[in-house]
């Protein structure tokens, strides 16, 4: 019983370490089919937890392994505990992770470290199931970090071009950045209530209630930082684009359905918190809707089939964290676990895509979309998958994108018209770029060799896609309107009120989302368009994000760059060295001077050392 | 027991000097090896419970000046002890790789330095610490000098140097104190002397000396000299044990000494800490030569060290001290790794490199997980005396912390670029085309050390236990301890 709580994390842990001892010497086949059942042995561990939560009627399980960090009051252990919100996410984690796993048996066939692959994804499942069925902060932070290695490590995994492995650094950084503020939460978690354990804290803010209401800001607000880092938000979104270096499943499992997630997962985790604290949450759901408009807007003029769903990811991730700040966290995990499918069904789809036209040997970027088109013809199961990926995106009923999506701007419409004004914007956009992509790939005649030479991809990359597709279609039926089984399986932890449909508003959102979607293809029938479009001022404007990295670079890196110029240069070499230098020759000088014969250095310093000795020790004792 | 362990290697030392050249480095081993053993022992039947110390050896040595010859253990120095009997046998068990002439002088003093930092942390004397002390300056002096670098005596002569400025003043204050008391003996001096708890004077003739040797910023311009000429396993030492002398002597002499003067100078030290973590990383990301970016990640772990102790309650303090340890086995390796790259290829210069881990796969894996537990990730040990450290000091000056914490990002810019420059990319040199990976005595010398970094991370519950009754002991005396 005690070990199967922890199974899930221990099966990928087991799978990582085989592979890392033998993965050289066995077969490709064997270390993806080892890879890919450890994880599915996690996900059986998982259900098999589900199972035994629902009998309990969402009493959670609890594991406690062993002690950690204990330093005087300070005292960590390594705690796990399985609640209807763990059980949800180990269930996304493990289940997407399983898919994504076997397809990359496909994706990465000949690889040269492809044993390397397969240990890094195991130890980021492993990690991802920490994250979630942590007991306290400090455990969560430990999966949160471990998370943040496995991304840097999959996002430079092809770090033979310098490119990829700056991208991974850059990831690290970032959200190196958020952690700060994630820690100094901790810190003042700790400070506050004497622990780190979720059961206590939150226990203690239940019966403290308002007395806390400032401190609760600054928590949240530290906490949120960390979030604003892993769930790529303004002002900290922008390791994600660059991300997109990794392999194709790697976006798929960590920068789309899984690890960005996290900062989501760690609100609706510490949600007793942030509920004390209203400015915080203000804040947040502003954030969260700005980010969505600003990465939206950028998805609709990028050109690399990656680069669109990077974005499209900001912009959805911004959707939950706005969802999370207007309280509605139900909304915010199932919007969560439908983009889980959706998105990593459209990231599959876009591998399977650059799979085919990296193998037709033509001498473009296979991941340009100017260089596609005509694909639906050559990828026939793709092109069907990806639509249906796409349309839930996009919002269209009866898809599982179209519930989630509704929740949200449902929670939006009801609390804060300036978010929800924005998440409406937003929306329209989302079936635009939807729409522009689709066209641009799939449709009208293939615009290179590559696109003409393609062919649909094997059928163990095409598999997943079609359990993901099938999981998009239905998943919606996880929380129908007015308060579906995700809203009760989730009430022992979030206590929230279901909200009943909005007839009204889910029609307008529907006939904007056809709309956006028509529009793109009367535009982008003419591929010339999409050409010429990326070339104007605005074009370039929203290719590239509104310039926000630019303007990093410009500030923050600049002046890091020559605050480290100025420390070693100026102040360690020209003044404390100088200094320091100038005082043992002047020393020596004196010294010179006052030596009658000629003798050692050293030895004169010694002397003058034990004459100055005794005269101090003289006055000290004497004269004192 | 204790006098068996400071001892052995200066008997080794001697037999390294009269038996054959070629088996100076045997010798060195085993006696090392030998010595390691006894601590593993000391650390068995050591009594984590007992607040005092433990294995205490008393012989009078001048007892008309009141100086004893006085050894003794106890849980703020155990994990310090058992540091340096362990890293010594991985510094000489490298020196077959790095070093090729003069071996028998070499050895030898390698193990009188072995006796002579055992001897200060096991010193309970003020006098007999102090010789130590001094003793432990010498063999480092001469293996920077004769073994170093193209600049070895520049460095080495501000290293002596620099070191005997703040120790002739550590002196001073040892004098005035031992003769005011009529006694040496630590304890006697801690439970007797009431007038010297205040005196800022004496606090600050410790605090100088201990604080070049840590070095705490602005002190801390002899390091990166002394790294970079420092043959490999002298850098090893300098960096695990030589610094750990500073800040062990920080928490032994000044807050078990002076426990009202330190409260009364803990702000000024808790910000040359937080300048120290924040100056370190911003120097060390602006180097080039890889040996100097890690003396200068020193200066800025040492500052997270300095911190700690400062924060003046158990958290922070037994923070410190297990980061001390930290700071031991990460830099320790990560100037192993070094080493073994400048053996290959003679120059430190990371633009001279790129691509290494395609050639050496072993190597990069092994060197990326010492720069992640230097780094502060968790699961490794450094994550754990990081945080504990920052969990002391947010609770005595949370904007210290906070700025403190700044260091946990510039952490990960400087050693991931260095990761980067140096493993990742394409080869900037058509010399590293030839680059062969590890043998197995290099991956023998640097994997003890990083399967200690894992065991530390996941569980350092044991670590801090053996730590506790002392720490709390020494914060209860001092009176400023807190409810933490």
């Amino acid at each position: 019983m005690t070990l199967l709580i922890v199974s899930p994390i221990l099966f990928p842990l087991l799978g990582m370490l085989i592979n890392a001892l033998f993965g050289q010497r066995m077969r490709e086949r064997v270390v993806g089919w080892v890879a890919s059942f450890a994880v599915i042995a996690a996900f059986a561990a998982s259900v098999v937890l589900f199972v035994q939560l629902s009998q309990s009627h969402g009493e959670p399980l609890r594991l406690t392994l062993a002690p950690w960090i204990t330093a005087g009051a300070l005292n960590v252990a390594w705690g796990f505990l399985v609640d209807p919100l763990s059980a949800v996410m180990m269930l996304i984690v493990t289940g997407v992770g399983a898919l994504i796993h076997i397809y990359s048996i496909g994706y990465m066939h000949g690889d040269p470290r492809f044993a390397r692959y397969f240990v890094y994804l195991n130890l980021f499942v492993a990690a991802m199931l920490v994250l979630v069925m942590a007991d306290n902060f400090l455990v969560l932070f430990v999966g949160w970090e471990l998370v943040g290695l496995c991304s840097y490590l999959l996002i430079g995994f092809w770090f033979q071009d310098v490119k990829n492995a700056a991208a991974g650094r850059k990831a690290f950084v970032v959200n190196r950045i958020g952690d700060v503020g994630f820690v100094l939460g901790m810190l003042l978690i700790f400070a506050t209530f004497g622990t780190l354990d979720f059961e206590t804290v939150f226990a203690q803010v239940k019966v403290r209630g308002e007395s806390l209401a400032a401190v609760a800001s600054l928590i949240t607000l530290l906490l949120f930082i960390g979030a604003t880092g892993k769930s790529a938000q303004i002002p900290l979104f922008v390791w994600l684009p660059d991300a997109m270096a990794g392999p194709t499943p790697v976006s798929a499992l960590i920068h789309a359905a899984t690890m960005v997630t996290a900062g989501v997962y760690m609100m609706s985790r510490a949600h007793v918190l942030f509920e004390l604290a209203p400015t915080t949450q203000a804040l947040i759901a502003l954030v969260g809707a700005i980010t969505a408009l600003v990465a939206g807007s950028s998805a609709l003029r990028q050109v690399d089939i990656k680069k669109v769903l990077a974005y499209s990811t900001v912009s959805q991730l911004g959707f939950m964290v706005a969802a999370a700040g207007l309280g509605a966290y139900v909304a915010a995990l199932f919007h969560l676990l439908t983009h889980a499918f959706f998105k990593a069904l459209l990231f599959l789809g876009a591998g399977s895509v650059i799979h085919a036209m990296h193998a037709a040997h033509g001498d473009v970027d296979p991941q340009d979309m100017r260089a596609m088109g005509g694909l639906a013809k050559r990828m026939p199961f793709t092109f069907l998958t990806f639509v249906i990926g796409g349309l839930a995106l996009a919002g269209l009923p009866p898809l599982a994108g179209f519930f989630s999506k509704d929740e949200v701007l449902l929670a939006a419409f009801a609390d804060n018209p300036l978010v929800f004004v924005l998440l409406g914007i937003t929306a329209a956009f989302t079936a635009l770029y939807v729409g522009r992509q689709i066209v641009l790939v799939f449709l009208g005649e293939p615009r290179s060799a590559n696109a003409a030479h393609a062919h649909e991809s094997p059928a163990i990359m095409t598999m997943p896609l079609a359990v993901l597709a099938l999981l998009t279609l239905a998943g919606g039926a996880i929380n129908l309107p007015g308060g579906g089984w995700l809203h009760h399986w989730l009430e022992p932890v979030l206590h929230e009120a279901a909200k009943p449909l909005n007839v009204g508003l889910a029609l307008v959102f529907t006939l904007i989302a056809l709309g956006a979607l028509a529009l793109a293809w009367v535009w982008y029938r003419d591929a010339q368009r999409a050409r010429l479009e990326v070339e104007s001022a605005l074009g370039r404007f929203l290719l590239s994000a509104w310039h926000i990295d630019a303007v990093y670079h410009a500030t923050v890196l600049r002046a890091f760059y020559t605050l480290s110029t100025i420390c070693s240069q100026l102040i360690d070499i020209g003044l404390i060295d100088a200094a320091v230098n100038a005082v043992g020759r002047s020393a020596r000088a004196a010294a010179d001077q006052l030596r009658a014969a000629q003798s050692g250095f050293v030895r004169n310093y010694g002397l003058l050392m034990f004459l100055g000795v005794i005269v101090l020790v003289v006055y000290f004792v004497v004269v004192r | 027991m204790l006098s068996l362990l400071t001892f052995l290697p200066l008997v080794g030392a001697v037999v390294v000097v009269l038996a054959p050249r070629s088996s100076a480095r045997w010798i060195a081993l085993t006696t090392s090896l030998l010595t390691f053993v006894v601590s593993l022992i000391a650390l068995l039947r050591f009594d984590p419970s007992a607040a005092g110390y433990q294995f205490v050896e008393s012989l009078p040595w001048v007892p008309q000046y009141g100086i004893t010859y006085k050894l003794g253990v106890d849980g703020i120095s155990l994990w310090l002890v058992l540091l340096t009997t362990f890293i010594f046998p991985v510094a000489l068990w490298f020196s077959g790789e790095s070093i090729h002439h003069r071996e028998r002088a070499y050895y030898a003093l390698m193990l009188l330095m072995e006796t002579a930092t055992l001897g200060v942390f096991l010193a309970l004397d003020l006098f007999l610490f102090y010789v130590f002390w001094e003793f432990a300056l010498v063999p480092m002096y001469f293996i920077i000098g004769v073994w170093g670098g193209e600049r070895r005596l520049y460095a080495a002569v501000k290293f002596f140097l620099y070191t005997m400025v703040g120790s002739v003043l550590m002196l001073v204050a040892i004098l005035v104190l031992g003769i005011g008391a009529g006694t040496f003996d630590l304890e006697a001096i801690a439970q007797r002397n009431a007038a010297f708890r205040s005196d800022v004077w004496l606090f600050a003739a410790f605090a100088l000396a201990f604080a070049i040797k840590v070095p705490i910023f602005p002190f801390h311009t002899w390091l990166p000299d002394a790294h970079v000429e420092a043959p490999t396993p002298g850098s090893v030492i300098l960096a695990s044990v030589l610094l750990k002398m500073g800040s062990y002597g920080l928490i032994r002499y000044n807050l078990g000494l002076f426990p009202e003067a330190s409260a009364w100078a803990a702000p000024v030290l808790v910000a040359f800490g937080v300048i120290g973590i924040l100056y370190g990383a911003l120097v060390a990301f602006a180097q080039n030569d890889a040996k100097k970016l890690i003396a200068y990640s020193s200066v800025s772990h040492m500052g997270f060290i300095v911190l700690g102790i400062f924060a003046l309650n158990a958290i922070g303090v037994q923070g410190a001290l297990l980061q001390m340890v930290n700071h031991g086995l990460s830099t320790g390796g990560l100037f192993l790794a070094i080493g073994m790259l400048y053996e290959r290829r003679h120059t430190r210069d990371m633009r001279q490199f790129g691509g290494v881990w395609a050639r050496m796969p072993l190597f990069g894996t092994l060197t990326l997980l010492l720069v992640l537990a230097s780094v502060g990730l968790p699961t490794l040990n450094g994550f754990v005396g990081e945080f504990t450290i920052l969990q002391g000091a947010f609770l005595r000056d949370p904007l210290a912390a906070g700025f403190g914490a700044l260091g946990m990002v510039l952490s990960a810019a400087y050693l991931l670029t260095f990761f980067q420059k140096v493993f990742l990319g394409e080869s900037r040199d058509p010399a590293n085309v030839h680059l062969r990976d590890l043998n197995w005595r290099e991956v023998a010398s640097v994997a003890p050390l990083i399967v200690l970094c894992f065991v530390i991370g996941v569980y350092a519950a044991p670590f801090f236990g053996a730590m506790d009754a002392s720490v709390a002991a020494l914060l209860q005396s001092m009176n400023v301890a807190r409810a933490w």
